[in-house]
């Protein structure tokens, strides 16, 4: 911890999950302590099904954990959490709207006038770069597009929290390097908090202020690295940061072990 | 896929246009012309069925059997030329469309209210499947009993056969919407209202037209069995009332418009279906990836 500490704005104390799947108990974390801060943005490293994404979801208060609390700016978070919004691998826009109605959504929701949707919804679509494509479905565009419209809905009901699992997992490598940066640039520069699932070690290196690494199932925190690297970071010239490679190769090292007695645990 | 499309458009389109994800169907490209050639094929198929008919009828079939399409459009024209047709017409349309509106409103509202409140359609399960197994056109001469054999008779026992369809429909609709999607307009703060009008029904319509489309074929069962078990107007009577004279051709000219019925009732419920749920043309049009 670089900083002095601060009041966290998401904490788990304690926090444990067990689901009940055909009649057997699954346990999918376990003792999870954690704090997050204003404005950081932490990476959620580990093997498939190490409960990183259940920790999100009790963020966002779809559901309760079985053991310990999420607190949430001070309060423990019981039910839907409005101050997070969610991103997965799936962009779940609306197929039945038009790319500028699934970014209006959030806006209708909220009664804003007609106007200022129109306008700011234009704002978004030019910021992901989506201009020109207001009128087209979400089934006629490319997945790097549907995930920009999705981001854009994102951002369009401005959420503190960004809950963000493996958003950019399905995308060609130039396309994510772009949403990484767009991503990077935008969290920074609106001061959002950042929770982001990831398999990817690289880019998990590459983004985060702090990278937690998960054991396999049942997820306990196996490590927390601080990143090396400065908040305003150049993503195009990290490939030959060595701080960069250093914190890359940390995580390979903690990762890789995992992966034999991964093939057991694999349901 | 595209190599073979555009194998066989050479002689048509010499350079089949290449498709991007934004750009609309290519209309005028191979797919076009191929379509216009399968109409052409149809044409000679039904010209050669009823050519067969004709020459078959008197020859190596009985007339009073099959009748002959030369003397069934002579029914037809009779028909029309007393006004009569217009008339049976009329009614078996109203009862088959009044009873297809008001069974499919019933049938939608009664979807959604159980689809979306558990209590209520764990409660009436049990009841509903008994109902549903049961054949509704048994139910004829109990509605004789209630309401007499009037028009609404017909009406009420074909919005009774197209409330089920489209009941079950919809409320499988309404259950398997996507409870992601439901989640993520919570998380931005919608009411039960915005999931409802904003994701609950734009996405079963799609199961609600499922369940419209196959009841159009019910709904004129519905009118046409009602008919022909009692009235004294209506296609179904003009069946049974040729049926009565022997009149064949009588009897094929009357199926003739029923069928006539049941394709524009498909046309429109398509035409409504297209309005309403324009996404959807654009993904049919959408390249397929795995």
């Amino acid at each position: 911890m670089s900083e002095p500490p601060a009041e966290p704005l998401i904490s788990f104390h304690g926090v444990g999950k067990t689901f009940r799947v055909e009649g057997r108990t699954v346990e999918a974390v376990r003792d999870v302590e954690l704090e997050i801060r204003r404005g950081e943005f932490v990476a959620l490293v580990g093997p498939s099904g190490c409960g990183k994404s259940t920790l999100l979801n009790m963020t966002a208060g779809l559901f309760a954990p079985s053991m310990g609390e999420v607190r949430y700016a001070g309060r423990p978070v019981t039910g839907i959490n409005l101050a997070t919004g969610y991103m997965t691998q799936n962009d779940h826009l609306l197929p039945w709207r038009t790319v500028a109605a699934n970014i209006q959504v959030p806006l209708e929701i909220r009664g804003r006038p007609r106007g200022e949707m129109r306008d700011k919804v234009a704002a978004l679509m030019e910021l992901v770069g989506l201009s020109g494509f207001e009128r087209s479905y979400p089934a006629q565009l490319s997945g790097g597009m549907r995930k920009r419209a999705a981001l854009a809905r994102l951002l369009a009901y401005d959420p503190e929290t960004l809950l963000l699992d493996e958003p950019f997992a399905a995308l060609d490598a130039q396309l994510r390097l772009n949403m990484q940066i767009e991503l990077l640039r935008l969290s920074r520069s609106l001061g959002k908090t950042v929770l982001f699932v990831t398999h990817d070690l690289d880019e998990a290196a590459a983004l985060c202020d702090r990278c937690v690494v998960f054991s396999p199932r049942p997820g306990t925190i196996r490590r927390v690295l601080d990143s090396p690297l400065p908040r305003e970071r150049d993503l195009l010239r990290l490939r030959r940061d060595p701080r960069w490679q250093e914190m890359a190769a940390e995580l390979w090292d903690l990762i890789t072990p995992m992966l034999a007695s991964r093939e057991e645990r694999a349901e | 896929m595209t190599v073979t499309q555009e194998a066989r458009g050479v002689a048509i389109a010499p350079e089949a246009p290449r498709r991007e994800a934004r750009e609309p169907a290519a209309a005028a490209g191979p797919g076009a012309a191929a379509k216009g050639r399968m109409v052409l094929y149809r044409l000679v198929l039904a010209v050669a069925i009823i050519a067969a008919w004709q020459f078959a009828s008197g020859t190596l079939v009985a007339e009073f059997f099959i009748s002959k399409p030369s003397a069934i459009i002579a029914a037809l024209q009779r028909q029309v030329a007393t006004g009569s047709l217009f008339f049976h017409i009329g009614i078996t349309a109203t009862e088959a469309f009044s009873g297809f509106l008001i069974g499919a409103f019933v049938g939608v509202t009664a979807g959604v209210l159980l689809g979306r409140i558990p209590f209520l359609s764990d409660l009436l399960q049990p009841f509903i499947l008994a109902f549903y197994s049961l054949p509704k056109i048994a139910l004829a001469p109990l509605f004789i009993l209630w309401i007499g054999i009037g028009i609404w008779m017909k009406i009420v026992l074909t919005a009774t056969v197209v409330f089920f369809l489209v009941f079950l429909n919809t409320f499988t609709g309404v259950r398997s919407v996507s409870r992601e999607l439901v989640a993520i307009l919570k998380l931005m703060g919608a009411s039960e209202r915005h999931v409802l009008f904003k994701v609950v029904l734009p996405s079963a319509i799609a199961w609600v037209f499922a369940g419209l489309r196959i009841s159009v074929p019910y709904a004129l069962i519905g009118a046409i069995v009602g008919e022909l078990i009692a009235a004294n107007r209506g296609l179904g009577f003009v069946l049974a009332s040729a049926t009565g004279q022997f009149d064949t051709a009588g009897v094929f000219a009357a199926l003739l418009v029923i069928m006539a019925m049941a394709f524009v009732l498909n046309t429109l419920v398509r035409l409504v279906e297209r309005w309403l749920m324009p996404w959807k043309a654009s993904e049919s049009e959408r390249e397929i990836t795995i």
